[in-house]
């Protein structure tokens, strides 16, 4: 049933654009748009392109996962600083973060480090504010039980506080992971002269639908492998967890 | 004395813009920079120029159609899909796989078809907000007090009577929920497409401001959207919180 619908959406497509009745400059064949997938593959342009979009969200990652566990970590050791600091991080990660996507092309150019502040920025969020949930939600039977039978701070920090954590905290590196990729395939679209939103935003402008959606099939495959390989580690995370 | 921390966490905000004052005057590059004192002067004087008015008022129109659209559109999209496990089953796994492509993507193809005009951030606002809306309006659908369904149907309520009497009413709390989530989902949209088009609009703002190396317009003009955005999405909560309630109230 299912495949039936996916089937008369795209068997549709194809015919549709393939007559006419679909503008083929808005929605070109599927086939056209399968060879032009085979030829970027091929001429390395889609992987040019992936690799700098990737390397964008790498760095952006590793900066925000830092920056957020560090201040996280840091925020949830005082019931009272997370009630000074938590609502205010979480209120500013109700102002759509692409509204700052402006001032870094100011400050860093067209180029990737603009990206990679806009990715940073917005994978920050959702780590900081699980890691602030996750540590302070720690059972203070487990410190104290701990404490009791003598164990040193880094036993402390290594054998409870980081186990009982972890699940939370995890959950929020893969929605950083996501939404940094997003924001960077964002930026890409809006201003930018390499990675995949930039290939998109080209041949869509130099009218070459085909290419346009190789480039896209390409972006929604990375974004569903990133998916998956993420939802992977942070099920295995949980079951290490509960073991 | 007894510490809150409402006040300390003014406090913070307040050493955190002297921090930004002072720091932007001594060793911030005016061209790139601005302390807050110039960014706050700058978006007064903003206030006053029409142009950006009308193109931030055009915005706010924009969200505020995108957001109907969706809003309405979702809903009559989700009471099929969560009344019949026929269409659900034929359409939730498509509209799952619609949902999980990154639609910025597909921002050029709107541009194609819309226009540089308020349509494409419209359209773009709708897709971004709509999802939200189908996903919690089937789920909620699904989760009607099967015994209230189960009385109806003893007491001969008709299809319709079970629609307007039972389903819609008991959807009223999730439907907030849908409307607070869609509503971001709706500014990240038309945000987009107004950074996206440059030619007109709040675009076209950003990057004469950033062209000009004036940085107090352009930390002015992001104030006063994010300010919309804080505003819109507040008021989305204190609705979910005032109004979709009801049910606990009356249960």
């Amino acid at each position: 049933m299912q495949i039936a619908c996916i089937a008369v959406v795209f068997g549709g497509w194809q015919i549709g654009s393939t007559t006419g009745a679909l503008d083929p400059l808005i929605l070109p064949p599927l086939s056209a748009i399968a060879v032009q997938l085979g030829a970027v593959l091929r001429a390395g342009s889609a992987w040019a392109a992936a690799g700098v979009t990737l390397a964008e969200l790498a760095l952006a990652f590793a900066l925000a996962a830092a920056a957020g566990l560090l201040a996280g970590f840091a925020i949830s050791r005082s019931a009272f600083v997370v009630r000074v600091f938590d609502p205010l991080i979480a209120g500013l990660y109700a102002v759509p973060t692409i509204l700052l996507f402006p001032l870094y092309l100011l400050f860093f150019g067209i180029g990737p480090p603009s990206k990679i502040a806009l990715g940073t920025t917005m994978a920050f969020f959702p780590i900081v504010l699980s890691t602030i949930a996750g540590f302070s939600q720690v059972k203070r039977v487990h410190i104290a039980a701990a404490q009791s039978m003598g164990a040193s701070a880094p036993q402390l920090f290594w054998h409870v506080l980081v186990p009982d954590a972890f699940p939370v905290v995890i959950a929020g590196l893969r929605m950083g992971l996501v939404l940094g990729f997003l924001a960077i395939l964002g930026g890409e679209t809006i201003t930018s002269n390499a990675g995949l939103g930039h290939e998109i935003v080209t041949m869509a402008e130099s009218l070459e639908p085909a290419k346009m959606f190789a480039y896209i099939v390409v972006a929604v495959a990375l974004a569903s492998v990133l998916n998956a390989l993420t939802s992977y580690v942070e099920m295995r995370g949980r079951r290490h967890e509960s073991a | 004395m007894k510490r809150h921390p409402y006040a300390v966490r003014l406090g913070v905000i307040a050493l955190l813009l002297i921090v930004w004052e002072v720091l932007a005057r001594r060793f911030g590059n005016p061209l790139f920079v601005a302390p807050p004192s110039a960014t706050l002067a700058a978006t007064a004087a903003l206030l006053n120029d029409p142009a950006v008015v009308q193109a931030l008022l055009a915005a706010l129109g924009e969200i505020a159609v995108a957001f109907a659209i969706a809003v309405a559109a979702g809903v009559l999209i989700a009471l099929p899909l969560g009344l019949s496990s026929f269409w659900r089953g034929a359409m939730l796994p498509l509209i799952l796989g619609l949902y999980a492509i990154p639609q910025v993507t597909v921002l050029p193809l709107f541009v194609r078809i819309f226009g540089l005009g308020p349509p494409t951030k419209i359209a773009f606002g709708v897709t971004h907000g709509i999802f939200v809306v189908i996903l919690t309006v089937v789920a909620a659908v699904r989760t009607v007090d099967p015994i209230l369904l189960r009385a109806a149907a003893s007491l001969g309520a008709t299809r319709r009577q079970v629609i307007f009497d039972i389903v819609l009413p008991s959807l009223v709390p999730s439907l907030f929920t849908g409307m607070r989530l869609a509503m971001s989902g709706v500014l990240l949209g038309v945000l987009l497409a107004e950074l996206y088009v440059s030619t007109t609009g709040i675009g076209f703002f950003t990057q004469a401001f950033t062209n000009a190396f004036a940085p107090a317009k352009l930390f002015g003009l992001i104030l006063l959207l994010a300010a919309i955005a804080i505003a819109l999405n507040e008021a989305m909560r204190v609705a979910e919180r005032r109004l979709g309630r009801w049910r606990e109230n009356t249960a």
